[in-house]
This record gives structure tokens, C-alpha cells and sequence, in this order.
């Protein structure tokens, strides 16, 4: 039941938030903050030494019996490491918000209160009508996040992320009611669950066409190129909170729904796709990479190294072996942290300076000294410094990579050159040279540093002790993986 | 207990320092010194502790491993946080700790006296020294090559960080960038060899690898010329040699202290090590190893031509640095191991010792880089012209410095290798002339001649010391490795040949001696030439400049022979344009013209909606009649 309690406790500390927020205006962000807080205690008590392969926590109850729907959560390693980003990325959220919504805070911290509910329903739900459900969830409050409380351009970025993921969306709705009706009629059992949905036997065709299907929602999601035009804007325009959420959680349940789901479900049209995602993947790193260094704003800047970023989990996902895997989840894990981090970084900036505008940037470092080390180091994280976790996800995903396509694999790690480029462009724009106009600014406030500290804290830890990472992540990695083996060895 | 055991002390202690310093906000500047300097030297202490019992009593195998922690296990793959010290690391810690030791107590004077930065640039500056030699440490003591791999991006950080030191200044930020980005070139072929290593021979551990490749790989096969050629590619970009050596002039814009340690004693060497750590892939792919002997053998033509018409006299320590550093490829590239390593321990003495005796010029004549500005200094500053003096003859390696004598060292490996060419030996021969040319260009022009202006205040003792330290080591260099030549046994070599086994042999001592004679002439008469262009008031010096060919050649070597402008047309400038072109994301174009036409056609229709009945029932009528028509004659 815990699982369900820790959906339930972002929905209704969301509806109090937005209670509270009626009165007092300072009240919902504490809801809020106490919110992320309970839910990171209640993912840490399972953090306890893994049993085997079995699910860590379950839950499992009819929902709509007549069509199979069960009401189905499970919990292993790989749900737990992106429930625990969940909530320390909402905690993030919460930080960076704290003074910069005043606009009907209330209904803000609803909506980013149900955001996380949805994604961290992704995260556990094993039906898959229960995940297009929350799938849905975490998509309309993340629209009002960017339409209400985005920057200028906010009403068209919102309108552009929802057709986008929810075209997506409908697609993968297709795709698991083809399933469901291929599986029933085939064994006779209509369900929507996903234990029992594997293995499903399929003609080739038919497998291809459902997993694209899938993928169209994941693609667009991680985002891979050429899907990923809504990111810069939806990005850029959110309020900073919102850009947390979207690049540190919600483009990971992309990511996530190709390991848990779309690979596992249609191993076999995987393996037929997989060359030309690996190439998909390897031109997102390059290609994200080019259009980071050509960006003048600072914030549609980071926006794009996440397409970069992003290209290495594609391609170690769809690499699909023990290393690429768990580089993937690894890259997930630290991107998320080091991509959020730099978010808020970036939003500090614009409520200091009222501007976004590199060229119009410069000389900082002696303005404000810690936010320029602060922001130095995650650039240092985005380019793949060793001794950060990104390194540890970009060098497994490489290495298992190689071992499947080596040309590819080679191409991909120009990408190091060009996250080298665009990082140090950014920095050198921002913080180098002579400062533009006497400027006298607040350094980073206790708050903002404390958060960025974790988060340097955090990124080093994974760099050099990933161990307890990847051993939680590799039950699940491994049944993944199994399904696949079983199919593939069925196979006519 | 041994002194084994406080090996991870070794590069523990100036990482401890350097996170002291980065969290120290109130620290005043004393102590920001005593923490910088005292950490480097308490490694040194250690590290001279660990050397003492390595030679006293040789741990079994020569060579001695400590596991710290393993630091990820994935399929197989097992790298460990694990340090392995063996002859090679062990010379390579202690010319790190040492001469680390001596800039860093240099720097805490030399950087007092700079107009010190806001943000408090002192600690600022002690941090980055601090971490990078903890990262230097950790490279040359590194188990696998994924540390290595670490501790090698760790320094081209640092390096980035303190080049760009003095960050007001945009060109400062450019220099740093480029050092960052042409050595990531290097590094990014360096992770592919990693990938082929691991693909092939499953493990990154460098010492089973090595075991490993020479039972399995043939020489010649092309995964060994693979892996080879690419590990290469990353020494290649680090120790600042053709083609990608253009980084290392444009990173003298950081303070000197940097320039001595990192962009002449250390970093830029790491290379070299690197082929001499992994020396048994390179014999097994001879082509690789030829062309690790060619590359070195055209640097150092190259970049020592370039310094000889430098004027920025730190730009002449760059050039011949990176010729030096070429000469220690050029001794890889006949597989003379210990040869290399022997003139990358002496290059670290005079070169460090070049560039903080120049540091102390610049300083003294308020920020003059310019040799043509300076002259005469030999009176108003005596200790840095001696030191000066000491550190030239041993770069130009003419006695009675000794430190030279690893150059001659290598001219006769090469002559004496089956893999040297007599190109090879000749090049390296010019370069022994081009060498003394240049270093004596600089003695004459900045410490004889006409004075042009007085020089500020005196040489600081604090930084005078380690001027006449590394002046002594100049001196007595050669003793480390005396040649048979001359009644030594050659011990550095003896001490190496646990890493390296069996190298090139010496020939016989009358060779030898007609070699050293060889080489001892060509300095001479470098030096000769100097003198007749630059001493005696540059009597026919314009007459050369001004001839056409000079023209032409001073303008090619003094642009570093055109490579900077090479790479921005061909690679530079057309991914910036292609980046600006494409700024607005072409791809978004199609979404977008999806999106007018869909607009388009919502117009379109709604142009039908006119609300007119007469054009309605028109329509109908049109539609119904045009539906019966289709059915009649389906």
C-alpha cells in the first residue's frame, strides 16, 4: 500500500496546497516542501538490501475487472532510483520556486504537486492502461505550469508541448489497445497487464507497427531527434520550477518506458529498430550539442544540451547490453540532477539580472563569485568531467556500445569535444571578460547555495562510488534484459 | 609498517589541500600559502620516504599496488580506485611532488605580488595548483586507465582553470578555451582506444592489459595499430605535438608559476608517459611507433624554428617546450624508453627553472614580455641572470649544466636503434643547433646589450630560492643517468629497466664519444650564431629578416607556421557558421510550415462558412447531383 500512499501524498498535499494557498499565500510552498520530503522518507525506507529479483514492493487490485484493468504497482531498483530523483527533484522544483511565484502560488504548487504524482505514477504502474493514465496525469498540469506562470512566449511553448506529447500519447494508446486486443485474442485473456502481456506472440508486422507505436510517445518524450523541437521552447519558457520538472523528470519517463516497456514488450521489432535508433541517438548528441553552442539564450542553451545528453541514453538503450543499460540509467540519474541544478541556476540569473541574453551577459565571475563556481561545476558535469556521475553514464553507455557498433560508437564521442565547446562557451559568455555595465548583485542566498551543494555533493558521490546505483538498478535492468532473452530464443 | 602504505597520501594530501582552499573563504593569505605549499610538500616528503625504501629494499616485482576502493563493477568491467607504483610512476611522482614543491613555493611570493583579482584570486589560485597536482599524482600513479583517464582530465581542467586565471581579460578566457577544447580532441580518441581495449582484451587494469595484448595480439595487427594509433591521438593532444599542438603558445596567457608547472614540467609530458606507460601496445604496432618517432622529430624542427623568431620570451618557452617534449617523442619512437623519461625529468628542471626566472624578469620590468624591450639585465638582476644562464646551457645542453646530456642521450639512441632513420638523427641533429640558436637569442637579448629602462624593486629571496635550487639540479641532471662515454653506468636506466625491460643498446664508446662531439659542435654553433646575430648589435640581422625569403619565413614560424589559421578556415569557422545558420533549428521548420497549413486550411474551409443560404443550397445541390452522378456510373 505504501506505493499508493506516495501517489495519494502529492495529490492531496497538492488539493491542501491549494486550500491553504487561499489564505495564505507563503503556505503552499511549505505543503509542498513538506510533500517532497515525506516522499523521499517514504522511497528511502525501501533502500534496505534488495531480495533477489522479486519486486521490492507491490501492489495489486482489480480495477475495472470487466475490461482487465488492475489497479497494479510495483516497485523494484530502477523504479525506486527515479522515485527518489522524483521527489529530490521536486524538492528542487520547491527550491527554486520559493520566491519566484507569487501569482496564485495555491494553484501553482497544485499543479506541480500533481505533476509529480503523474510521474511518479509512470514510474510504478505495471498496468498499462494505469500508465497511459498517469501518463495523461503528469501532462495538463505540467501545460498549465508553462501556459499560466511561463515567460513571454509561454502560450504558444505550451500549446507546442502538448500537441506534441499528447499526439504521442494517443499513439501509444493505439499502440496498447492492439495489444490488448492481440494478447486476447491469441490466449483468450484480455488484459492491460504488463507481467502477463510479455512474451505476448506476435506477427512481425504487427510487433513492428505496436512498438512504434510506443515509441512515438517515448521518442518524443526523451526527446530524440527529429521529435524534439517542443523542448526548447517548453523549456525555455517555463518557469523555472517547471523547467526542473520537465528536463529532470519528465523526459526521463521516456527513457523509462523504453527500458520497462517497449523493449521488453516487442523484443524482436526492438532489435529490428535498434540500428536506426542508435543512429537517432548519435545525431541527438551531436546535433543537440551544435545547436546548445549556437544559442544566445542562456536558458535555451541548457535547454539543448538535454537533447545532447539525452542522445547518449538513447543510444545506450537501444544498445541493450549490461553496460550501455546501466550507463543509460546512470546518465538519467546525473542529468537529471546536473540539468536541474543548472536550471536553477539559470533561473537565479534571470530574477537577479531580468535577462537571459548571453550576449548581453559577461564578467559575472567577479559580480557574484559563488554562483560562478556553482555554475562552473555543473558545466563541468554537462561535458562530461571524470569523477562526476554524468562521466560514469556517458563512458558505460560508450563502452557498451562500442561492442555493438563501433563506427557509431566512435562518431558519438566527438560528442565529448562538442559538450566541451558549448559548456565552456557558456561559461566564457556569462562569467568571463569584462563586465558589461557596473552591476551589483546578490551573491547566491543560503537556500539556492545549499541545494546546488547537494547536488555538486551528490554528482561527485555518483562519480566515484556509482556502485549502490548500479546494484539497485540491475534487478530490474535484468529482467528486462531476460524478457528479451526468452523472446528472442521463441523465436521462430 | 612500510612506506608503501602512505602511497595514497601521496596525492591524498594536495587534494585534501585543494578542497580546504576552495571552502576556506576567510582564510587569510598566510595560511592560504602555508596550506597551498605545505601539503605539496609534505607529498614531496612522503613521496622522497616512498622513494628511499623503493631503492633501499624493492618490494617484489619492482613494483607495488594499493586498493583503495573498487570503484564500479558492471558485465565485467572492474575498474578500481587503485594506485601502482612501479620505477617509471615512481620517477614521475617525484619529479611531480618536487618540482611541484618548488613553483608552489615560488608562487606564494610571485603571486602576492600580482595585482591580485577580486575573488580572492590568491586562493583561488593555490585551489587550482593544488587539484592539479593531485590529479598529475593520480595520472602517473593511476592502476587502469580509466583513473588515468581521470587524473587526465583532471589536470586539462586545472589547466583550463589557471590559464584563464585573470578572467577580465577575453583573451585569457580564449586561450583557456582552446587549451581545453584541442586537448578534448586528443581525449576523445584516447576514450575510443579505451573502448577497443576493453572490446578486445576485457580489462582496462594497465598491467594485465600489457600481459594480455602480448599473448594475444601479433605485431602489426591491425587492432594492436588500432589501439595504439589511438592512444596516440591523446598523447598527441595533451604534450602539445603535431597537429594539435597549437594550444600550448596561446596558454601562456596564465601566470607563470602555471606556465613552469603545468605547461612545461608536467602536464604537457603526460603524454610522453602515457607511450612509455603503455610502451609494450606500441611495440607491437610498429607503424604507430615510426610515426610516434616522425611526429616528434617534425615538432621539434617545427616549433623550434617558431622560437626562434618569438618575441614574447614566454612564447619562446613554448615553442621550446613543445620542441623539447618532441625530442621525447622522437626517443619513444625508437622505442629508447628510459631515454624519454630521462629528458622529461631534466626538461622539468632547466625548463621550470626558464620560465620562473622569466617569471621574475616580467614581473621586475612591470608586465614586459617583449625580448626587444629588455636587455641588459645581467647587472640589475645577477641571480636571475645566472639561474637564467644555468637553465639555458642545459636546455641548449652544453656543459657545465649536465642536464643536456639526456638530448645526447637520445641522439644516440636514435642513432644506435634498428628503428631510427638517419633522417631521424639528422633532424634531431638541426634541432641541437635550432635549440642553442634560440635559448642564446634569449640570453643576449635579455641580459646583454643596452638596458632599456631600470627594472622594479628586488628579486624576492622567496622566489630567488627556488631559482638557485633548480639551477643546481641543472647542474648535477646529467649525474642521474652519466653516460658510458664517459665512465658512468647510466642508472636512471638501470633503474627503469624493470618497466621497460631491454631497450636500444648503447654502441660502442668510441661511437658514443664521436656522437657526443657531434652534438657538442652543433651547440656550439648555435651558440656562435647567436652571438653573430644578437650580440654585437644585430649587425646583420635586418639584411636576413628583410630578404624575401625572411620575410616569408618569419612571418610562416612567428604564426606557428599557420596552423591556428589552417584550423579556423577548415574547421573553426565552418562549424560556427553552420551552428549560426542553423541556430533556429531546421528541423523546427517543418513542424512549423505543419502548422501553417494547417492554419491555411482552416481558412480555407472557413471561407465556405459564409452563412448565406443562396451558396449553401447551391453547394447542396452541386454535391447532390455530383454524388448521383458517381453512383449512376460507378
Amino acid at each position: 500500500m505504501t506505493l499508493a500512499y506516495l501517489i495519494l501524498l502529492f495529490v492531496v498535499s497538492g488539493l491542501l496546497a491549494a486550500v491553504v494557498g487561499r489564505r495564505f499565500a507563503t503556505g503552499p510552498r511549505w505543503v509542498a516542501l513538506a510533500a517532497c520530503i515525506a516522499a523521499a522518507g517514504l522511497a528511502l525506507k525501501f533502500l534496505s538490501p534488495s531480495s533477489g529479483t522479486a519486486w521490492l514492493a507491490e501492489l495489486d487490485v482489480p480495477w475495472v475487472p470487466a475490461l482487465g484493468i488492475r489497479f497494479h504497482l510495483a516497485l523494484d531498483g530502477l523504479s525506486l532510483l527515479l522515485l527518489l530523483l522524483t521527489a529530490i527533484l521536486g524538492l528542487m522544483a520547491v527550491a527554486a520556486s520559493w520566491n519566484a511565484i507569487s501569482e496564485r502560488p495555491g494553484f501553482y504548487y497544485l499543479n506541480l504537486l500533481l505533476a509529480l504524482a503523474g510521474i511518479s505514477g509512470v514510474f510504478l504502474a505495471m498496468d498499462l492502461f494505469l500508465f497511459y493514465f498517469f501518463w495523461e496525469l503528469m501532462l495538463i498540469p505540467m501545460f498549465f505550469l508553462i501556459a499560466l506562470w511561463g515567460h513571454e512566449n509561454r502560450q504558444r511553448a505550451a500549446i507546442k508541448f502538448f500537441i506534441f506529447t499528447q499526439l504521442g500519447g494517443l499513439l501509444m494508446l493505439l499502440a496498447i489497445l492492439g495489444l490488448y486486443v492481440a494478447h486476447g485474442r491469441s490466449t483468450g485473456e484480455y488484459t492491460f497487464d504488463y507481467p502477463r502481456l510479455l512474451g505476448t506472440v506476435l506477427a512481425p508486422g504487427t510487433a513492428l507497427w505496436l512498438l512504434l507505436g510506443f515509441a512515438a510517445a517515448f521518442f518524443v518524450k526523451l526527446p530524440a531527434v527529429p521529435f524534439h523541437t517542443w523542448l526548447p521552447d517548453a523549456h525555455t519558457e517555463a518557469p523555472t520550477g517547471g523547467s526542473v520538472i520537465l528536463a529532470g523528470l519528465l523526459l526521463k519517463t521516456g527513457a523509462y518506458g523504453l527500458i520497462r516497456f517497449a523493449l521488453p514488450l516487442f523484443p524482436g521489432a526492438a532489435a529490428q529498430v535498434a540500428p536506426a535508433a542508435m543512429v537517432l541517438g548519435t545525431i541527438g548528441i551531436l546535433y543537440g550539442a551544435m545547436l546548445a553552442f549556437a544559442q544566445t539564450d542562456l536558458k535555451r542553451l541548457v535547454a539543448y544540451t538535454s537533447v545532447s545528453h539525452l542522445g547518449f541514453v538513447l543510444l545506450g538503450i537501444f544498445a541493450w547490453n549490461t553496460l550501455a543499460l546501466q550507463g543509460a540509467v546512470m546518465q538519467m540519474i546525473c542529468h537529471g540532477l546536473s540539468t536541474g541544478a543548472l536550471f536553477m541556476l539559470v533561473g537565479a540569473l534571470d530574477e537577479r539580472l531580468h535577462t537571459r541574453d548571453m550576449r548581453r551577459l559577461g564578467g559575472l565571475q567577479a559580480v557574484v563569485p559563488r554562483l560562478a563556481a556553482m555554475a562552473t561545476m555543473l558545466a563541468l558535469a554537462s561535458l562530461g568531467l571524470p569523477g562526476l556521475g554524468n562521466f560514469v553514464g556517458e563512458f558505460l553507455v560508450l563502452l557498451g556500445a562500442f561492442r555493438v557498433n563501433a563506427t557509431l560508437t566512435t562518431v558519438a564521442t566527438l560528442g565529448f569535444v562538442l559538450a566541451t565547446v558549448y559548456a565552456l562557451w557558456m561559461i566564457a559568455r556569462t562569467f568571463h571578460g569584462p563586465a558589461r555595465e557596473a552591476r551589483k548583485l546578490a551573491d547566491l542566498t543560503g537556500r539556492e547555495l545549499a541545494v546546488l551543494l547537494a547536488t555538486t555533493a551528490a554528482l561527485l558521490y555518483l562519480g566515484l562510488f556509482p556502485q549502490r546505483v548500479l546494484d539497485l538498478a540491475a534487478p530490474g535492468l535484468d529482467r528486462a534484459q531476460h524478457a528479451i532473452a526468452v523472446e528472442v530464443s521463441h523465436a521462430p | 609498517m612500510t612506506a608503501f602504505e602512505g602511497l595514497w597520501l601521496i596525492p591524498a594530501l594536495p587534494l585534501a589541500g585543494a578542497l580546504v582552499l576552495a571552502a576556506g573563504r576567510r582564510l587569510p593569505r598566510r595560511a592560504v600559502a602555508a596550506i597551498g605549499v605545505g601539503s605539496v610538500g609534505t607529498s614531496a616528503v612522503i613521496a622522497a620516504l616512498v622513494a628511499w625504501q623503493f631503492i633501499a629494499s624493492p618490494p617484489a616485482g619492482h613494483a607495488v599496488s594499493q586498493v583503495l576502493w573498487s570503484w564500479l563493477t558492471v558485465a565485467g568491467f572492474a575498474p578500481q580506485i587503485a594506485l601502482y607504483l612501479d620505477a617509471l610512476s615512481l620517477v614521475m611522482v617525484l619529479v611531480v611532488t618536487v618540482v611541484g614543491l618548488l613553483i608552489h613555493f615560488y608562487s606564494a611570493a610571485f603571486m602576492a605580488r600580482q595585482g591580485t583579482p577580486p575573488g580572492d584570486g590568491y586562493r583561488r589560485f593555490f585551489a587550482c595548483m593544488n587539484l592539479f597536482v593531485a590529479s598529475m599524482l593520480i595520472l602517473v600513479l593511476a592502476d587502469n586507465l580509466l583513473l588515468l583517464y581521470l587524473g587526465w582530465e583532471g589536470v586539462g581542467l586545472c589547466s583550463y582553470l589557471l590559464i584563464g586565471f585573470w578572467y577580465k581579460d577575453p583573451a585569457n578566457g580564449q586561450a583557456a578555451m582552446k587549451a581545453f577544447i584541442v586537448t578534448r580532441v586528443g581525449d576523445a580518441a584516447l576514450a575510443v582506444g579505451l573502448f577497443v581495449l576493453f572490446a578486445n582484451l576485457h580489462t582496462l587494469h594497465i598491467q594485465n592489459l600489457l600481459r594480455e595484448a602480448a599473448e594475444q595480439w601479433t605485431p602489426g595487427s591491425a587492432i594492436a595499430v588500432a589501439a595504439a594509433a589511438l592512444l596516440l591521438g591523446g598523447a598527441v593532444g595533451k604534450s602539445a605535438q603535431l597537429p594539435l599542438q597549437t594550444w600550448l603558445p596561446d596558454a601562456m596567457a596564465g601566470p607563470t608559476p602555471v606556465s613552469a608547472l603545468i605547461h612545461a614540467a608536467t602536464m604537457v609530458t603526460a603524454g610522453v608517459y602515457l607511450i612509455a606507460r603503455t610502451h609494450v601496445l606500441f611495440e607491437l604496432a610498429p607503424p604507430v611507433q615510426s610515426l610516434v618517432a616522425v611526429i616528434g622529430a617534425l615538432t621539434l624542427l617545427t616549433a623550434g624554428c617558431s622560437a626562434l623568431v618569438q618575441r614574447d620570451i614566454k612564447r619562446v618557452l613554448a615553442y621550446s617546450t613543445i620542441s623539447q617534449v618532441g625530442y621525447m617523442f622522437l626517443a619513444l619512437g625508437v622505442g629508447a624508453w628510459s631515454a624519454a623519461i630521462f629528458h622529461l625529468v631534466t626538461h622539468a628542471f632547466f625548463k621550470s627553472l626558464l620560465f620562473l626566472a622569466a617569471g621574475v624578469v616580467i614581473a621586475r620590468l612591470r608586465e614586459e614580455h617583449d625580448l626587444l624591450k629588455m636587455g641588459g639585465l645581467r647587472r640589475a638582476m645577477p641571480v636571475v641572470f645566472w639561474t637564467f644562464l644555468v637553465g639555458a646551457l642545459g636546455l641548449a645542453s652544453m656543459p657545465p649544466a649536465t642536464a643536456g646530456f639526456s638530448k645526447e642521450a637520445i641522439l644516440s639512441a636514435v642513432w644506435n636503434s634498428g628503428a631510427g632513420a638517419p633522417w631521424l638523427f639528422a633532424a634531431g641533429l638541426a634541432g641541437v643547433f635550432i635549440t642553442s640558436l634560440y635559448t642564446f637569442r634569449m640570453v643576449f637579448l635579455a641580459f646583454f646589450g643596452e638596458a632599456h629602462g631600470t627594472p622594479d624593486g628586488e628579486t624576492d629571496p622567496v622566489m630567488a630560492l627556488p631559482l638557485v635550487v633548480l639551477a643546481l639540479a641543472c647542474l648535477c641532471g646529467g649525474l642521474l643517468h652519466w653516460p658510458e662515454a664517459l665512465g658512468g653506468h647510466g642508472w636512471l636506466g638501470g633503474f627503469l629497466s624493470s618497466t621497460f625491460g631491454t631497450e636500444v643498446q648503447a654502441g660502442p664508446v668510441g661511437t658514443e664519444r664521436i656522437l657526443g662531439a657531434v652534438s657538442e659542435a652543433a651547440t656550439f654553433l648555435g651558440l656562435a650564431a647567436a652571438g653573430l646575430l644578437y650580440a654585437r648589435r644585430r649587425a646583420c640581422l635586418p639584411g636576413l629578416v628583410r630578404s624575401p625569403v625572411g620575410v616569408l619565413l618569419h612571418r610562416l614560424w612567428s604564426s606557428g607556421w599557420g596552423f591556428d589559421e589552417i584550423y579556423a578556415a577548415c574547421l573553426v569557422r565552418p562549424f560556427v557558421s553552420l551552428a549560426r545558420f542553423n541556430r533556429n533549428d531546421g528541423v523546427d521548420l517543418v513542424y512549423q510550415a505543419l502548422a501553417r497549413a494547417n492554419r491555411w486550411f482552416h481558412l480555407l474551409l472557413s471561407l465556405t462558412q459564409t452563412g448565406r443560404v443562396r451558396g449553401v443550397a447551391t453547394g447542396m445541390t452541386v454535391g447532390a447531383i455530383l454524388i448521383l452522378l458517381i453512383l449512376v456510373f460507378q
